[in-house]
């Protein structure tokens, strides 16, 4: 096997998708089509050589030919992800290399079986991937997004999300607000429970693929509870986001 | 000077032990979980540990039988692939040199497939499972190991990336030549040497 080179992307655009969010476009000069669901490695040099390597879901659908959209939380004292919000601007080169995973990834075979997607705020950038290739492949089967953020402010995608919700009656956008909910809220107000993915479950015909991912504590507990609640382990897929340890 | 740097990057944290640190790792102190999916919960009274495929007389133990083989302490370094490396480790557990003293291997076996609860499987070359370097993991820092860390048992093999340290370890299969396990089947490295940095496929 090949290979998966490092190459100096180039990066296109910057969007500040919420205070503590931003998208990064790198246009990359060997692009390689990705299941959505995978993420590329992001490398960072020092002048004095030293270097610092970390995981970046693709947030961009395949269809997007040529470039990837990472979306990147600024995280207190993080060392790349400070990096990245605070001294990278359109036009400055960043090394990376992928796609890379071979098990998080919704394949175009499952696209006539129910999906059920669960996030906890950064989370998303995975699933977002493989919403945005569902819309463009226009497949039809009964998706759920169960999105758990703390404030309004932190809705990553939020608009884009309802848009699609608005525009595809199979797929349903559920939030839920741990800390604050908008003004006017009536729904989910609470962390992900047992309660609340009884009645996510209850929406499927048959059981659904799942898809998980987030901060650990939030992935562990929706993966065993989905498994309590009687979807197969086979069906649960999960990636846990960074060093928040238990 | 490297050739090609991130302008105005540097280093966020002294690490005090850089030479400890594989490349592309960072050093954390929590203990990241990292498991394809939900944490299987395994009852004690239904455990068991087995030793199979190529030699003369599979055996295997019931967890109160596992226990009562000679345990020792363990302090290591580990590496996971998602790149956090965590140092001075504690474990207690069995040395698989004592699982070995139970059985009569065929000659012909070259590596090892372990497997676990749940399904999951990684594959090792025999020889680094032996002469010290690997171990069945049962207490961790002084508690018995939490089910999201591998409880109560998971194999442990400090010197590959941390994904060949199966969780909630079942059994070794013994066997002749190498066959790629879960997240090798995935893409991910036959082998793992963290200090090569050998994560995926493509990097063997
Ligand atoms: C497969 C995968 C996909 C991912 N996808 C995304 C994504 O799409 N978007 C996203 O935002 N993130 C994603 N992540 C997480 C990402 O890889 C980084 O972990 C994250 O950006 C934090 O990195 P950092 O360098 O900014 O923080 P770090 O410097 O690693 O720090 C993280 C936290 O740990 C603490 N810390 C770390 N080391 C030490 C130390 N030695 N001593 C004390 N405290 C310490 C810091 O204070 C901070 O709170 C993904 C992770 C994986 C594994």
């Amino acid at each position: 096997m090949e290979k998966i080179q490092w190459q100096i992307a180039r990066v296109k655009a910057i969007v500040q998708e919420t205070p503590h969010v931003k998208t990064f476009t790198l246009h990359l000069p060997q692009w390689i089509p990705h299941l959505p669901g995978q993420h590329y490695d992001l490398r960072l040099t020092a002048e004095d050589g030293y270097q610092a390597e970390r995981s970046y879901s693709i947030a961009s659908p395949p269809e997007k030919t040529g470039e990837i959209d990472l979306t990147v939380e600024l995280i207190e004292d993080g060392e790349v992800s400070s990096y990245l919000h605070e001294g990278i601007e359109p036009g400055d080169p960043l090394e990376v290399r992928g796609p890379i995973g071979g098990y998080f990834v919704w394949k175009d075979n499952m696209a006539n079986e129910p999906l059920l997607l669960i996030a906890g705020g950064s989370g998303v950038v995975p699933l977002m991937a493989m919403l945005r290739h569902r819309a463009k492949i226009g497949a039809a089967n009964p998706t759920t997004l169960l999105f758990s953020v703390r404030t309004a402010d932190d809705a990553i995608y939020r608009d884009e999300l309802e848009q699609l919700a608005k525009q595809d009656s199979q797929f349903e956008l559920i939030l839920t607000f741990t800390r604050k909910a908008p003004p006017g809220w009536t729904g989910y107000q609470r962390r992900v429970d047992q309660a609340m993915l009884t009645d996510v479950l209850k929406r499927f015909a048959s059981h659904p693929n799942g898809f998980v991912c987030g901060p650990t504590l939030l992935v562990e507990q929706v993966a065993n509870t989905l498994s309590d609640l009687g979807l197969p382990s086979t069906k649960i897929r999960t990636e846990r986001f960074g060093p928040t340890g238990t | 000077m490297a050739s090609f740097f991130n302008k105005g990057f540097g280093r966020k944290r002294e690490s005090v032990s850089s030479e400890r640190i594989p490349p592309g790792q960072y050093e954390t102190r929590d203990f990241p979980v990292l498991t394809a999916g939900p944490t299987p919960r395994i009852p004690l009274t239904t455990w068991s540990f087995a030793l199979e495929g190529l030699i003369e007389t599979p055996i295997q133990w019931s967890w109160e039988q596992f226990n009562a083989l000679p345990q020792q302490s363990f302090t290591n370094d580990i590496h996971c692939v998602t790149k956090w490396s965590k140092l001075d480790t504690h474990w207690e557990g069995v040395s698989i040199d004592t699982l070995l003293e139970h059985v009569n291997l065929k000659p012909e076996a070259s590596h090892v497939m372990a497997y676990s609860y749940g399904d999951y499987t990684t594959n090792i070359p025999l020889d680094d499972l032996r002469h010290g370097k690997a171990f069945v993991g049962l207490r961790f820092e002084g508690q018995p190991l939490a089910p999201e860390h591998g409880g109560p048992a998971r194999l442990v093999i400090p010197h590959l990336y941390f994904w060949k340290s199966a969780k909630w370890i079942k059994g070794l299969r013994f066997m002749e030549g190498d066959k790629p396990g879960f997240w090798e089947r995935g893409g991910y490295s036959m082998y793992g040497d963290p200090w090569k940095e050998q994560r995926y496929r493509s990097d063997d």
